[in-house]
């Protein structure tokens, strides 16, 4: 019978005011008894809904069955055969909009918290391993693939392609793999010790990782296959930062998200025996309404700053981030500033940010997008004083392959040319897929365009 | 890990320290011009350095190194058959040469062990190179026998005369232009300050300079904004935009101001290897 309570149960937290002064994580997991009982609000449809929802196609009301029996290893067993990183995805996917968004629960009541119960599958896992020992290593097939960018999209194409038993060597240019997982999603977000054991678990199955490995500089896409790698898939990711392109951009304290996400996650800033220097102040503004905004927001107060502003200049309804982000940031007293829009930093004679002049916004009529567009309210200018602005209004793909590529297609937005279904690109034996082809979005998307990019190349490689 | 395979000083007054890394990757693409970022063990930082030059064959990488950050002092401390956790490249986009017939190439201090290599680089294609590279004193000239291989014409100038001819590498660069020497370009490696100079005077001539920034650093791939300066009004990021660029466009009071950010942080740092660890560290 089915534990027909209407809300999730909720997430075990640290304590928001304790919380937003260390970087250990946020949301501490469920107990297996909280899985269990949560499993038991799954009504387990014939036609699941949830699934369609997700990018690689989980089996959730499977997966959720076995828990509710207290069948760990088997709802393990379950979801990696399908997704090869869950401890990451049931902390960073934004279920509200994707499975738990189609569940039927969710009409009268809350869904059933799919992403906890994924956390909960994953992390038993970590902790009590494999009940019938580590899962066998597949056997070569003699086929060489190469990966370039170690992200989500990257990591998830070498996960498919190694356990069907292809030699797959991924290239990353930073000195630790993991893409935007170690560089950009904070510790209090995604422990970077948990990143490090799915990525252990893709070695396990023969993946091969070498980093510092500038892709484009060092070595071409073209020279790749001159060494012998019968396929490429390119998952070099959306790095390049936008600017706002408004007056004072360029003072000192003015960062873009990325730099200060890198300083703080992949650099360990905030650790005093690191070398990497961060600073902020007590006073930090962040331009931007996303994920990547809130995620900074959090990081400024972790790191010291007494007030941290999120302007966006939409309202609450229209901002992007996952909600589950919002609430935490709010409960951590970060002060949003919505309907704001920045015109110009301001500065002082030493060349250091003093504040970020702002016009007020109100919503207008809807535009291209379905969101109600903000119009300036004339005269409505002000200052918020600040030491620090924190840039995060999204990123666009990384041009370096695309520059060193020849025969690749670019899109407009500078992204590479690839089939939604099989990565494929313009060029034969070239896929490419996640934020290097569609711009900035999720994890998941990424991980569900890695997917499709290991079978296209299966079927290219079949086919040849 | 790569392997440090020498290191030995350049001066007599060990100011300026050359490595030869192992690093085949970074080997055989390297141009000049091109950088490379190091990070000495899980602790460190990501520093860029300029590769002074690159051998295919062996595999190796030579970088040289003024011992003036916590990093660099760390670094200076190692010997050959020691090991630093990372060393990637080669990052940025080569010095610009195609077209080019004659060019002037000055070097203040440290800086000529980067011109050196672009020097060579242009003379090896043919194109004559006068070169003047400027210290502040004999025992810190670098590369004398080296660059006076490599060049036409090579001045050195020391700040205080007690080497070559004596005031600023600026003052012999007028001096020739002046004589009426002409040069497609001059090509300029060093302190901001000089190299500011080095623009300052070359627009009286109207000769087109060429700068190679160093600025702060994190990625160096484009993906953090923190090497950013501005260049004739647009923002340009030195990573993959330059690190070369059009001296007389760049704004270089907003440069000198970045460059200075974490000024602080590097005291506080130099301070603590100093007095506490003696240099080594004690952690990990």
């Amino acid at each position: 019978m089915a534990n027909m309570r209407m809300d999730k149960n909720p997430m075990p937290e640290q304590d928001p005011l304790v919380r937003n002064k260390n970087f250990d994580e946020v949301a501490l997991g469920y107990t297996a008894e909280m899985a269990i009982d949560e499993a038991k609000r799954c009504l387990g449809c014939k036609r699941p809904s949830c699934v369609s929802g997700c990018p690689v196609n989980v089996h959730i009301p499977e997966f959720i069955a076995k828990v509710a029996e207290g069948d760990f290893d088997g709802a393990y067993k379950i979801i990696t055969s399908t997704n090869s990183l869950p401890a990451i995805c049931g902390r960073v996917c934004p279920q509200e909009t994707q499975c738990e968004g189609q569940c039927v629960r969710g009409i009268k009541g809350e869904s059933v918290a799919i992403g906890r119960l994924e956390r909960f599958v994953a992390d038993y896992h970590m902790t009590e391993g494999h009940k019938d020992g580590p899962p066998p290593v597949p056997e070569s097939n003699g086929h060489k693939v190469a990966v370039v960018g170690s992200g989500p999209a990257g990591l998830t194409c070498a996960g498919d392609l190694a356990r069907k038993g292809y030699e797959v060597t991924v290239f990353e240019a930073f000195h630790k793999p993991g893409g935007v997982l170690v560089y950009g999603i904070p510790e209090f977000r995604l422990p970077k010790a948990i990143v490090a054991k799915e990525i252990a678990k893709l070695e396990h199955f023969g993946v091969k990782i070498v980093t510092d490995a500038v892709i484009g500089r060092a070595e071409s896409i073209d020279e790749l296959f001159e060494e012998g790698y019968e396929a490429v898939f390119i998952g070099t990711g959306a790095g390049l930062p936008q600017f706002l392109h408004i007056p004072g951009e360029n003072l000192l304290g003015v960062f873009s998200a990325n730099e200060i996400l890198t300083r703080s996650n992949l650099m360990k800033a905030y650790l005093p025996e690191y070398d990497t220097p961060i600073r902020l102040g007590k006073r930090v503004a962040i331009v931007g309404g996303g994920n990547v905004a809130m995620d900074a927001a959090r990081t400024a107060k972790r790191l010291g700053a007494d007030e941290v502003y999120v302007i966006y200049r939409r309202s609450m309804e229209e901002l992007p981030a996952r909600k589950e982000e919002v609430h935490h940031a709010e409960a951590e007293e970060i002060i949003f500033k919505l309907l704001n829009n920045p015109v110009e930093i301001v500065g002082g004679e030493d060349g250091h940010v003093t504040g970020i002049k702002v016009v007020k916004m109100e919503l207008g009529e809807p535009d291209a997008s379905g969101r109600r567009r903000p119009v300036e309210v004339p005269g409505s200018e002000y200052v918020i004083d600040v030491d620090a602005v924190i840039i995060a209004i999204g990123t666009s793909p990384n041009p370096l392959i695309l520059s060193t590529t020849p025969g690749l297609d670019a899109t407009k937005k500078g992204g590479i040319v690839a089939d939604d279904a099989t990565g494929a690109t313009s060029r034969a034996g070239v896929f490419a897929g996640g934020d290097a082809v569609t711009g900035a979005a999720t994890v998941i998307k990424a991980m569900g365009a890695g997917k499709a990019g290991a079978a296209g190349i299966v079927a290219y490689l079949q086919n040849k | 890990m790569f392997k440090i395979v020498s290191k030995r000083p350049l001066n007599e007054a060990n100011t300026v320290v050359e490595f030869v890394i192992e690093a085949p990757l970074v080997a055989r693409k390297a141009a000049p011009g091109q950088f490379i970022i190091f990070r000495l063990d899980e602790y460190g930082e990501r520093v860029p350095i300029t590769i002074a030059a690159a051998d295919r064959e062996a595999g190796t990488v030579t970088i040289m190194v003024q011992p003036v950050g916590q990093t660099t002092k760390m670094l200076a401390l190692m010997s050959a058959g020691d090991f630093i956790a990372d060393f990637v490249g080669p990052l940025g986009r080569p010095t610009h040469m195609e077209g080019l017939k004659r060019v002037c190439v000055i070097g203040g201090g440290v800086g000529n062990a980067i011109a050196f290599p672009v020097a060579k680089g242009m003379h090896d294609r043919g194109i004559e190179v006068d070169m003047i590279a400027g210290f502040r004193s004999r025992d810190v000239v670098i590369l004398e026998e080296e660059m006076r291989a490599a060049v036409s014409n090579l001045y050195i100038t020391t700040d205080d005369g007690s080497y070559g001819e004596a005031g600023f590498n600026t003052v012999k660069l007028k001096a020739l232009l002046d004589a009426g020497e002409k040069y497609d370009e001059v090509m300029c490696v060093g302190p901001t300050r000089m190299m500011q100079r080095v623009c300052e005077a070359t627009k009286e001539y109207g000769v087109k300079t060429i700068v190679s920034m160093n600025p702060i650093m994190l990625d160096g791939t484009g993906m953090c904004g923190a090497c950013r300066l501005t260049v004739g009004g647009e923002t340009k990021f030195a990573c993959v935009d330059g690190p070369d660029f059009d001296g007389h466009l760049v704004d270089w009071d907003s440069v000198i101001k970045r460059s200075k950010f974490y000024a602080d942080e590097q005291a506080a740092a130099m301070d603590h290897i100093c007095r506490i660890t003696g240099g080594v560290r004690q952690h990990g």
